[in-house]
């Protein structure tokens, strides 16, 4: 389900033509990407070499890929990097099983009870907008330092996401496929179990997809503020001591890590729900 | 034998708000008819004369503003597995293959996985589709799904089968091959039928009976009884019937009562 919003495949068929006819064929869009990608590491490479920034502010591409190495073999403040890792991964798991066990039967009340949706919307309205690390503090307070405020202040940020496209999911449950169930004898229960549930898939998915980003946006930024191990802490203690090399082996790492979860959400859609293209 | 009936009912749709003109729609009027178990009654009527509404009552999906819809007495109340429908547009499950939309009236009545799957497929052989249980749902041309759709009825054992034009998305050949599908299965199924149509062809072709519907208010102008069903399952070839001489000579009847009043052109 990939929308092209391309300006070039927008553009009159003529134009396309006659651009087309000048320039041979065209350039291949990853081609254009990979390109820009080695010229950024490259104007990267030349400046620090040349020392143009200093190499506490900007060090090497090469410096980078050796504490990368380091990350993984040795570590940084007392855990490797796979450590670090594993206690973000856990976070994000944890918030995401708990916003799932929640939401999910909270978006099927909105969706489905308007006295569920009475109780529910405001809350989830006031939730949505608000920046999760304006409640950190607050989730500290009350339920003090540790793993759990971590996974609260996750969990809370994926919530909204994954309330509000349950919601959706089974309000856009097809009519005809209600009243076929109906006419073929289903009870109110099996009608929600065995229709709209199942219509709703897709589109709880996408909100999973979505809180997931939510979340390691959450993760991170958490974690500089109030842990003690995971990718976010690292960073933060290498910027403490102006260990730059580190600061940008773990910037890279979170990146990789975020395509990583985007990519395996998308996996998991297609395999879970082909027939969703075909509705 | 059963016997669907239709006592003096009528249906008015509430006023849509901001719609000029406003006050409520009366959809159907006096409404009396009967639809027995050895009968296939087919409706005719120009676009929005009421039809799918009258067949929404019938299933259930609609309760009347007057008068009475029963099976055998009892009133109906709701939609239930007695009066299995059939849908334009299939209403099959995408997140199900074909043998299990066949089987999802008999996982609704509990029937355990392998005995359904089972008695999915023996259907699923009635209807032609012996080698697509294993299908997508998207992997299946009109025709077949609703095949499908029609084998998934049947499943749920219904007293009647309720069809809202299912043939109406299909091309004419496969369209002429599934009329005479339809007749086998009403036949073998001893469900009465009430069949939804916007074809005069396919109503006389058959309908055991065939009952004008006449729009604002829809009432029910004509009704006649047709015979040819009974021909065509007796062997006749579904062309040689159409060509015969009384069949047009009805067909053009029937045009002239449904056109009466008006110039509109309808379906063939
Ligand atoms: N839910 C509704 N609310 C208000 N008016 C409705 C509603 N459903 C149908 N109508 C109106 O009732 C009339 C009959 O509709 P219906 O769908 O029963 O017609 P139909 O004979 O099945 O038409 P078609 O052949 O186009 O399917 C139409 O004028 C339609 O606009
Ligand atoms: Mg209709």
């Amino acid at each position: 389900m990939t929308f092209s919003t391309d300006i070039e495949t927008l553009a009159p068929a003529a134009d396309t033509a006659t651009d087309e006819k000048a320039a041979g064929r065209p350039i291949p869009v990853a081609l254009i990407s990979a390109v820009t990608v080695a010229a950024i590491i490259g104007a990267w490479a030349v400046a620090a070499s040349y020392a143009l920034v200093s190499p506490v502010f900007l060090p090497s591409p090469r410096q980078v890929v050796v504490a990368l190495y380091n990350l993984v073999v040795t570590g940084f403040v007392d855990a490797t990097l796979a450590e670090h890792v594993g206690a973000s991964l856990y976070r994000i798991f944890g918030a995401l099983i708990a916003s799932i066990l929640i939401g999910i039967p909270a978006g099927i009340a909105i969706g489905t009870s308007r006295v569920g949706r009475g109780i529910l919307d405001p809350i989830v309205e006031f939730l949505r907008p608000l920046p999760p690390l304006a409640y950190l503090p607050l989730i500290i307070i009350w339920v003090g330092i540790g793993e759990a405020s971590k996974i609260t202040v996750i969990a809370l940020s994926m919530l909204p996401s994954i309330i509000l496209s349950t919601s959706a999911g089974v309000r856009s449950v097809s009519k005809d496929h209600v009243n076929a169930a109906r006419s073929l004898g289903a009870t109110r229960r099996q009608v929600l179990a065995e229709v709209v549930l199942p219509s709703a898939v897709p589109s709880i998915l996408t909100g999973v997809r979505i809180a997931l980003g939510a979340g390691w946006t959450t993760l991170v930024a958490a974690e500089l503020v109030a842990a003690t191990s995971g990718i976010g802490f690292m960073i933060q203690s290498a910027a403490q001591f102006l260990v730059t090399d580190i600061v940008i082996a773990g910037i890279v790492v979170i990146a990789l890590i975020a395509i990583l979860l985007e990519f395996l959400a998308r996996l998991i859609e297609r395999r879970l729900v082909p027939w969703a293209a075909h509705r | 034998m059963s016997i669907l009936t239709f006592r003096n009912v009528s249906l008015r749709y509430p006023p849509q708000p901001g719609r000029k003109g406003a006050g409520e729609k009366r959809v159907l009027d006096g409404i009396n008819l009967q639809v027995a178990s050895d009968e296939l009654v087919a409706v005719i009527g120009r676009s929005g004369s009421g039809k799918t509404s009258l067949l929404n009552l019938a299933a259930g999906f609609l309760a009347p503003s007057t008068g009475t819809i029963t099976v055998d007495g009892a009133p109906v109340r709701g939609p239930g597995a007695d009066r299995a429908v059939v849908f334009q547009d299939d209403a099959l499950y995408p997140w199900l293959d074909a043998r299990d939309n066949v089987a999802f009236p008999l996982k609704l009545k509990g029937v355990p996985l392998g005995e359904r799957r089972a008695r999915a497929q023996a259907l699923l052989d009635r209807v032609g589709l012996a080698d697509a249980g294993d299908r997508n749902i998207w992997e299946l041309s009109g025709g077949m799904r609703q095949r499908v759709g029609i084998a998934r009825a049947l499943a749920a054992e219904p007293r009647f089968l309720l069809l809202d034009e299912p043939l109406g998305a299909l091309d004419a050949l496969t369209r002429t091959r599934m009329q005479e599908f339809l007749l086998r299965i009403k036949a073998e199924s001893g469900a009465g039928a009430l069949l939804i149509t916007h074809s005069i062809e396919e109503a006389l072709l058959l309908g055991t009976r065939v009952v004008v519907l006449s729009p604002n208010p829809g009432r029910l102008t004509a009704e006649i009884e047709a015979g040819f069903n009974a021909e065509v399952r007796a062997g006749a070839s579904v062309a040689a019937v159409k060509a015969s001489p009384i069949f047009k000579r009805m067909h053009a009847g029937l045009t002239g009562l449904i056109h009466s009043g008006d110039d509109e052109e309808l379906a063939a």
